[in-house]
């Protein structure tokens, strides 16, 4: 019998995607559809001082106008999770309006929709509107937010501050530590903004059927769940069993198209109003004015170490943008996403971190691929380095001397840290070693010091990370502000002829789901994998759901499906017992049947399946049917984690900067599909490396966007890399029946620094410590002069 | 304004306004939603078509500007539930995630191939420079394209 689990299985989705026959938001077409396009604001920051929509309201095409003063979405849209201040004053959460009525806060707020027959028409009458603004002056950076007599965002609060916190050990007594140091290293720097640019625009349809008093949502986003339930108990303040959300193919996520946004809410009351389909699908330039970004965190941290290296404080002060509303899950990702990450893979036994988040004008800042944990590792990893370089260890070794020792979770505790998390498993040697002599390291230096002599500027950086993934235990993130749980849902209906449905509230963007459930639960079932479908993606199917990011799809989801497989293998159990005369006790199920152990007595899944909906010679007091329907809470978070080591190469003429290797030794836990991991992992360095080399999301002074469109950000592309050489290590998750850990943000996570640390590396012998990412030829160039 | 055009060896011919983008006739006017718009400023590559041949960015031309030419999308790549060498050596080697860029990497990997048909490494990455993927690394669309030219060599 086949099996498929740690199989490079190819992917099902892959037959409609190549043929050109995905369905994405945007394809779809409703009958009776109408178009719409945004007026948005010129301004990030500024007062609407009168919208006149009369010369639109008379072109051709025109269907409805709606602006701020609509009665549309009373309540705006919600954050999702509430961090108050260290003094416990509440978080500061301003409404955040479907559309702007007096005041612009951001460039790229929406002013007034336009709904037409055509698109042409909707975009054709949009430049009709007539805004008068009066602008003001606006501020960007998180730091100069918080100066006194920076332009406010809000003004109902006497600062920028949506909150401030804290997390670790005592900050004098880190302070204490710091000041008896052997060597403190210290570092100030800008973790910089950037934008997911998930390759599919954000697209939504709203369709609301005045006979059936029902809503129905088409939208490209990560979790439709909780969107509706957003939408519904929230934004609108509509009955959510009316409302149904669909999202079945999603070019992409990454983070961008988790949160609720305000356009959803919007076409949705607008398909009521006007009584017909409302499409709308983004453009580039729109998506980078309003799809929340990452990052932007100004960064100033010390990290102190005794005479042998070992490391005894660390201590770091955080402003994290919030941009100027608070998007679904934003003020997580500084805080529980990322200070929570600071204990890193060493035994720090002293760490303080202070956040302040303040609201800036420009557009909100979420979760983007790793989301906190990846700043939470590039100041880890650059700091060793950085450190390894001035007290002369080399940084290999720094960091073996720093490590936690190998814990397995089960016969040894999980690893307890100083910043809240307990790590489930972890082996931090073990990945880098293995990463070491994928590169081969010693032949490296030497050949880095013989390039040397003859001009040539070659550096290796490395960077070991852990990330915190699974998200989450929902007791946990709800005393931590979540305003959700955040279990799964994973419902199994086994068909009359034994073919298997499977409902999974987690949602696939890209990741394979259609492909890797169906690998595990055909093996948990013994059944072939053509048996098993997997459905995802629309709430009137999926009972509920808390959609994909943080890694959480297959330990958290899947971990769902497992359970509801265990109780349709007991149930069957029961059934197969009684048809074939024996107790329970007596049987095993293998290979897709029920045997009575020592004999050659059995019946097969099939027959099982079909008793259960034909229940006429059946075992007493048990229920028809075989279909069933689990939620999982994980008891923990899971830890993944790896070494990734680039080489690069310096042009000294022109600084510019050429990634010669990329060398990612990643431990996941267990792996059902080594393709789909491996695949993870590039996408993930890629974009690490990204940021690291090329892409900055740049806002001027007044608040406008200086990168704003294709030609002026700059995306990685194929010719920015040499082929990733990935391998693994296997520290299964103690906690989860799969024993995975999860592997969609290792890439993103581990690679920043790694490039980084290789460029310094590369120009230490000139003096250079450290360069603001993203190091472009300009800023190395710059760097080598001084 | 009145065009004819050829699209995936079938004659098509509509009355349609002058500006709209060859991108948005194939998808809006004949369904071919095959053919993706991530940018609609040349940017992406996922709206990448074939015309009369070559491959071109299907958001920066206008359908006007085709009047006559003979264009092929995703959807002409292969027959029925068949698949081109090239979509087969993408399935095979994971050269895609969400999908979303694959239509333009398919078409912009035929022109590839086209031109070349034994490319090193670094030539097909050159030619990929027009196409963006944000889930793959790149990593495995570079081996498809490698794996399809041996196949379609073979
Ligand atoms: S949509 Fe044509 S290049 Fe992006
Ligand atoms: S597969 Fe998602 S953008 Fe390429």
């Amino acid at each position: 019998m086949e099996t498929y689990i740690g199989k490079p299985v190819k992917r099902r989705e892959d037959n409609r995607f190549l043929k050109g026959a995905g369905k994405y938001t945007d394809d779809i077409k409703l009958h009776g559809m109408t178009h719409s396009a945004f007026v948005r604001s010129p301004y990030a920051h500024a007062k609407i001082l009168s919208v006149d929509t009369s010369a639109a309201q008379n072109a051709e095409g025109v269907v409805a106008i709606y602006t701020g003063s609509d009665d549309c979405g009373t309540f705006g849209v919600p954050c999702g999770w509430q961090v108050d201040f260290k003094d416990g004053e509440t978080m500061r959460e301003p409404m955040h309006p479907l559309l702007a009525k007096d005041k612009i806060n951001h460039l790229g707020e929406a002013v007034a929709i336009v709904i037409a027959e055509t698109l042409e028409q909707a975009r054709d009458a949009a430049e009709l509107v007539n805004v008068k603004y009066e602008a003001l002056p606006a501020v960007t950076c998180p730091k100069k937010a918080m100066e006194p007599g920076a332009p406010k965002v809000h003004d109902q609060w006497e600062d920028n501050a949506a909150f401030d916190w804290c997390i670790g050990n005592d900050r004098a007594e880190v302070e204490a530590a710091l000041t008896s140091a052997h060597h403190v290293t210290e570092m100030t720097y800008k973790n910089h903004r950037v934008a997911p640019n998930a390759i599919e625009p954000r697209s939504y349809i709203a369709d609301y059927d005045v006979n059936a008093d029902k809503w129905t949502l088409y939208t490209s986003t990560q979790n439709p769940h909780l969107v509706r339930l957003l939408l519904c108990a929230f934004a609108l303040g509509i009955p959510e069993h009316k409302v149904r959300v669909v999202s079945y193919d999603v070019g992409g996520g990454f983070g961008s198209k988790i949160y609720h946004y305000t356009e959803e809410a919007l076409l949705t009351w607008a398909s009521k109003e006007i009584g017909r389909p409302i499409k709308w699908t983004s453009d580039r330039t729109e998506a980078f004015l309003t799809d929340a970004h990452g990052r932007d965190h100004i960064v100033h941290s010390k990290m102190g170490f005794d005479k042998d290296g070992k490391i005894v404080a660390h201590l770091t002060d955080e402003y994290c943008a919030m941009g100027a509303y608070l998007s679904t899950f934003a003020p997580a990702v500084p805080t529980y996403l990322h200070g929570t990450l600071f204990q890193g893979v060493y035994t720090t036994p002293l760490i303080h971190l202070n956040v302040v988040a303040p609201f800036t004008h420009t557009v909100a800042v979420d979760a983007y691929r790793g989301a906190g944990r990846p700043e939470a590792t590039y100041l880890l990893e650059r700091m060793i380095s950085k450190a390894a370089k001035e007290m002369e260890i080399d940084p290999a070794e720094l960091r073996y001397k720093n490590f936690i020792p190998p814990f397995n979770g089960t016969s040894e505790p999980g690893y307890q840290t100083q910043v809240a998390l307990q790590y489930d498993s972890g082996n931090y040697h073990g990945v880098l070693k293995r990463g070491l002599e994928m590169l081969g390291y010693e032949d490296f230096r030497k050949e880095q010091a013989e390039a040397r002599k003859n001009g040539k500027l070659l550096g290796v950086g490395l960077s070991t990370y852990i990330e915190g993934c699974g998200i989450a235990p929902s007791a946990v993130v709800g005393s931590l502000g979540a305003r959700a749980g955040l279990y799964e849902v994973g419902h199994v209906r086994v068909q009359p002829t034994g073919k298997v449905s499977v409902f999974t509230g987690a949602h696939s963007h890209g990741q394979g789901h259609e492909t890797v459930f169906a690998q595990f639960v055909a093996d948990k079932l013994g059944i072939p994998m053509d048996d098993v479908d997997i459905v995802h993606g629309d709430t009137d199917q999926v009972a509920f759901g808390m959609g994909t990011y943080g890694s959480r799809s297959l330990a958290v989801g899947g971990s769902a499906i497992i359970k509801s497989v265990e109780k349709v293998l007991e149930k069957g159990a029961k059934i197969a017992a009684h048809k074939l005369e024996a107790a329970e006790e007596d049987l095993e199920y293998a290979e897709g049947k029920w045997t009575v152990k020592g004999t050659d007595k059995s019946i097969s899944f099939g027959d099982v399946s079909l008793t259960a909906y034909v229940p006429h010679d059946y075992p007493e007091g048990v229920e028809p049917g075989l279909d069933f329907s689990s939620f999982y809470d994980p008891t923990n978070f899971t830890y993944p984690f790896g070494t990734h080591i680039a080489v690069v190469e310096v042009d000294s003429d022109t600084g510019k900067v050429t990634l010669k290797r990329f060398v990612a030794c990643d431990d996941v836990g267990n792996v059902m599909n080594p393709m789909i991991v491996d695949g993870q992992i590039h996408g993930g360095v890629v974009q690490g490396v990204g940021q690291a080399l090329l892409e900055e999301v740049v806002y001027d002074g007044e608040g406008q966007m200086v990168t704003g469109s294709y030609m002026d950000y700059a995306m990685p592309r194929a010719d920015d890399f040499p082929m990733i050489e990935t391998d693994r290590t296997t520290t299964p998750c103690p906690h989860n029946p799969l024993g995975v850990k999860g592997a969609g943000e290792a890439g993103a996570i581990g690679s920043t620094p790694a490039v980084v640390n290789a460029v310094v590396d590369a120009l230490a012998h000139l003096g250079v410590t450290d360069i603001q990412m993203p190091v472009t030829p300009m800023r190395v160039w710059k760097a080598m002069q001084n | 304004m009145q065009i004819s055009i050829k699209v995936n060896g079938k004659e098509y011919s509509h009355d349609i306004e002058p500006r709209i983008s060859l991108a948005q006739y194939l998808r809006e006017t004949l369904n071919l939603t095959g053919t993706h718009i991530g940018c609609d400023t040349s940017g992406c590559g996922s709206c990448t078509v074939h015309v009369d041949g070559a491959s071109a960015k299907a958001c920066t031309l206008l359908a006007v500007q085709v009047d006559g030419c003979e264009i092929k999308t995703i959807e002409g790549m292969a027959h029925g539930s068949g698949m081109h060498p090239i979509q087969e050596a993408f399935k095979e080697n994971h050269g895609l995630q969400c999908g979303f860029c694959t239509p333009g990497m398919v078409m912009t990997a035929a022109d590839i191939l086209k031109n070349n048909p034994n490319p090193t490494e670094e030539e097909i990455r050159h030619g990929l420079e027009g196409n963006f993927c944000r889930c793959t690394g790149y990593h495995n669309i570079v081996k498809s394209i490698q794996h399809a030219a041996e196949k379609i060599n073979a």
